[in-house]
């Protein structure tokens, strides 16, 4: 059967040309190069979806004497492992898309902040960051130089808020917004914090110019995605498709024939049952009808054989785990909900307890201080809405 | 080396600033699998922050260990996706061939069990690190000659 799912190859191919593509681009003056990237409508790929060339515009016209670019590689949430491989096979569209957001901002100094988890990448990244600095001081005469910090083994810490207190040596607690960090990051600094899959988009932006990139995806969810897939699939691995598919064609193409429900967007996303494949699509809201999720790429296939309620309970474990305790909703919120599906599968609680612990999910997205908190009701609410039956029985 | 004289060379190498503080945190558990009390007050004098908040930071991250550990770190991803693929066998094997239980270090200091989140490698899954190495697509067979190489590995 034709796929009918869009492939895209640009982020594992060859590097060569984006030496090029970067010699050409730094030709281009800052507003130049900016405009085409809001124009682009390239949003961040870590999963929040923010306009990169509108966060860009952001730390580009604050004035100060210091300014940061930072490299989100703290990939951790569940069933995500794009960001590896693309540190890995295509560093340099990394590095470039750093430079440019160095050039555009007017900043001279950039970090990768590498999860602990990847420490095995690191002379391997040093090796080609000290050949980019070559490039960037022979060929373009331009200032930039880039550093690795290396995470400790913390989920938050892929916060960008978090992220930076730890680069301040300090917890992994998230700040309250605002300010942003494109006005007051790393060491009070402004600071642009890209995912690693964002930055290498920018050299594709680069590469093929705005209205091409436009051109693949749907409406608002231009360009291509990497989905890291995973589970109840015979073809898991790592796959870069047009962004805005249906769940339907997806499943088509990667289910094994008995999919449940597909986990969008990792534990902090959203669980779709086969009933709702049909309309839903993987993508931002803009003018599109019926569900639409986005996502940091992480597809998570469940089939038939699998307890949701199993699912469940390991999500909040890692909730339970990861929550940096600094605010009450979700330190109290996680461990509760754990507690609560426990006693309700035990029988110590009435099926009705599953609606407190619904609106439990509501004043934790309501009151919690960062998207982690906020995003343990997108699972259990997806999942206890739509198989109720696992968790009682 | 005496845990004073590691913790001034490193902080020579990264400097004394506090956004110094988790690769010189890092640069002790490199060589000592932990931080101590005695390190921890050692670090703040160095940087000439209060101990409340070296620890604090020691104690927020999971690498970050405050309790001895054995010289090799195992660490089994514990997430979804490897908990389907045969995490429990991954750990009874290992719990049986070390004969210690999740959370424990070996008699002599060798290995300590540990359970961890989502590691990246969902795909090949179930997986685990052993120190800062990666090892994929485990079955018992395979950690019984993982383990077998670190046991020889003898320094």
């Amino acid at each position: 059967m034709q796929s009918k799912l869009k492939r895209v190859d640009f982020i594992f191919s060859s590097n060569e040309e984006s030496k090029k593509v970067l010699l050409k681009t730094f030709r281009k003056t800052r507003e130049e190069i900016l405009d085409e990237l809001i124009t682009s409508r390239l949003k961040g790929r870590g999963g929040a979806g923010f306009s990169t060339g509108m966060k860009w515009k952001f730390a580009k016209s604050e004035v100060a004497d210091q300014k940061y670019i930072i490299c989100n590689a703290d990939e951790g949430e569940p069933g995500t492992f794009k960001d590896r491989k693309i540190l890995d096979k295509a560093l340099f569209k990394v590095l470039g898309g750093m430079a440019i957001a160095g050039k555009v901002v007017g900043a001279n100094k950039g970090f990768i902040y590498l999860r602990g988890e990847y420490k095995f990448l690191v002379p391997q990244l040093k090796e080609g960051i000290s050949d980019f600095h070559k490039l960037l001081k022979n060929e373009l005469d331009f200032d930039f130089n880039i550093e690795i910090f290396l995470g400790s083994g913390s989920y938050i810490c892929g916060e960008e808020t978090a992220l930076i207190e730890s680069m301040e040596g300090k917890r992994g607690e998230p700040r309250n917004k605002p300010p942003f960090p494109t006005q007051y990051g790393y060491l009070g600094k402004p600071t642009v914090v890209n995912n690693v899959e964002t930055l290498a988009l920018v050299m594709m932006v680069c590469q093929v110019e705005a209205e091409n990139f436009k051109k693949l995806g749907i409406h608002d969810s231009t360009g291509s995605k990497l989905f890291s897939i995973s589970g109840d699939t015979p073809k898991s691995g790592i796959y870069e498709l047009e962004f805005g598919m249906s769940l339907i064609d997806f499943v088509e193409e990667f289910g094994d024939g008995d999919t449940k429900s597909v986990q969008v967007g990792g534990a902090s996303g959203f669980c779709v049952p086969r009933k709702k494949f049909e309309t839903t699509t993987i993508g931002y809201k803009e003018d599109l009808d019926g569900d639409s999720l986005p996502t940091g790429g992480s597809m998570m296939l469940f089939n038939s054989s699998r307890s949701m309620y199993n699912v469940l309970h390991n999500y909040l474990e890692f909730f339970t785990n990861e929550s940096c305790g600094q605010c009450t909703p979700c330190r109290i919120g996680c461990q509760q909900l754990l507690k609560g599906i426990k006693a309700i599968k035990r029988g110590d609680k009435s099926e009705e307890y599953l609606k407190q612990l619904l609106e439990l999910t509501d004043t934790m997205k309501l009151t919690s201080k960062c998207g982690l908190g906020q995003s343990v009701a997108n699972s259990f609410s997806s999942i206890v809405e739509n198989f109720r039956e696992e968790m009682i029985y | 080396m005496e845990i004073k004289a590691l913790i001034f060379k490193l902080a020579e190498k990264y400097g004394r600033k506090r956004e110094n503080l988790i690769p010189i945190l890092q640069g002790v558990v490199q060589e000592e699998r932990y931080i101590s009390d005695e390190a921890m007050v050692e670090i703040a004098r160095q940087l000439d922050i209060s101990a409340a908040q070296v620890y604090g930071t020691c104690t927020f991250y999971s690498f970050l260990n405050t309790k001895p550990k054995g010289k090799y770190i195992i660490r089994v991803c514990e997430t979804i996706v490897c908990d389907m693929r045969g995490k429990k066998e991954v750990i009874s094997t290992l719990e049986d061939l070390l004969k210690i239980k999740i959370g424990e270090t070996t008699h002599n200091k060798r290995f300590s069990l540990l359970k961890t989140e989502c590691l990246g490698w969902c795909h090949k899954g179930p997986v685990m690190l052993v120190n800062d190495e990666v090892y994929t697509e485990l079955t018992p067979e395979k950690i019984r000659n993982i383990i077998a190489k670190y046991k020889e590995n003898i320094n």
